[in-house]
């Protein structure tokens, strides 16, 4: 094991702000701040509550532009992806089907299902952490994929 | 109009945080699930951060009767844990850690658009619409199945 680029202290600061964030929306639409399940409510929407949705994921957008527009961090222009097209192709689809199927990903599951002591989200956390450990490893020791 | 403020204002806050944690770089995450290898531990304490916050608000804030600006908490009540909800960690833990995307840190990756972030997102929400679809006509088949056992009880 070799430990690399740590940076505790922006990604301490950056959970904070997500976590002010769902307990903001908590507060006053009583809602979950799970993105999978925010999103999803656009993609193949319920009757009605679909415009604060939007809205929301707008939201996260504009964060993005802030972070760039004050430059609060490492330059975007760095980030590259990590695979070719076709497996990001397959990685979205896993993603869309696996939080749907699962309701909840990292937010939904992982920060406010953790934080109500959900034992759900508890045992959601779990799989898809040890699955994506697993699937790094495969795909970066193995060689596989 | 006041309550869409405060959409904005929850996702702002929620795509700046993770912006400001890394996470948006997927070589940072996918470093993160590679405690074997290259490990970067920071995204331990994105999660550490959220929680923290969470941990002591969300009680707080449920001892309100209702929200500020709407009639009732919609937090999920179910406590079954079913095959549905390990099949769909498995399946979203191997897309996760094959590209490095979730789903919020790829919607606010859309503020720096590129043809990788255009096809992931592409991908999620063609993923999710099909899903979504096939999940609404099971729970339809379900439901009809129920009403049949129901029917074929009381004859």
């Amino acid at each position: 094991m070799e430990i690399i680029n740590f940076t505790p202290v922006p990604a301490f600061i950056g959970g904070a702000l997500i976590g002010l964030s769902a307990a903001f929306l908590l507060l006053v639409k009583g809602r979950v701040a799970g993105i999978s399940g925010i999103a999803g409510g656009i993609i193949l929407p319920e009757k009605g509550d679909v415009s604060w949705r939007i809205v929301f994921v707008l939201g996260l957008i504009l964060g993005g532009l802030i972070y760039q527009y004050f430059e609060l961090g490492p330059d975007v222009s760095l980030i590259v992806a990590q695979t070719d097209k076709s497996l990001l192709i397959v990685a979205g689809l896993l993603v869309g089907v696996g939080t749907t199927i699962g309701t909840g990903c990292t937010s939904g599951h992982g920060i406010c299902g953790l934080a109500r002591r959900s034992p759900r989200s508890l045992v959601a956390t779990l799989t898809f952490m040890s699955s994506a450990a697993v699937t790094v490893f495969i795909v970066r020791h193995l060689g596989g994929a | 109009m006041i309550s869409l403020l405060a959409a904005l204002a929850a996702g702002t806050l929620f795509g700046l945080g993770l912006a400001v944690a890394g996470m948006i770089d997927p070589a940072k995450v996918i470093n993160f699930l590679d405690p074997l290898g290259t490990w970067d531990p920071s995204l331990a304490f994105v999660m550490g951060g959220g929680l923290l916050v969470n941990a002591i608000a969300t009680p707080l804030i449920m001892r309100r009767k209702t929200p500020i600006l709407a009639e009732f908490f919609r937090t999920p009540s179910k406590q079954q844990i079913d095959k549905r909800l390990i099949i769909g960690g498995v399946l979203f833990g191997a897309g996760w850690g094959l590209a490095g995307y979730c789903p919020g840190p790829m919607i606010t990756s859309l503020s720096f658009a590129n043809s990788d972030i255009i096809t992931v997102v592409g991908a999620y929400i063609v993923g999710t619409l099909i899903a979504r679809t096939l999940l609404r006509a099971w729970e339809r088949d379900q439901l009809t199945e129920k009403q049949r056992a129901e029917r074929s009880c009381i004859e």
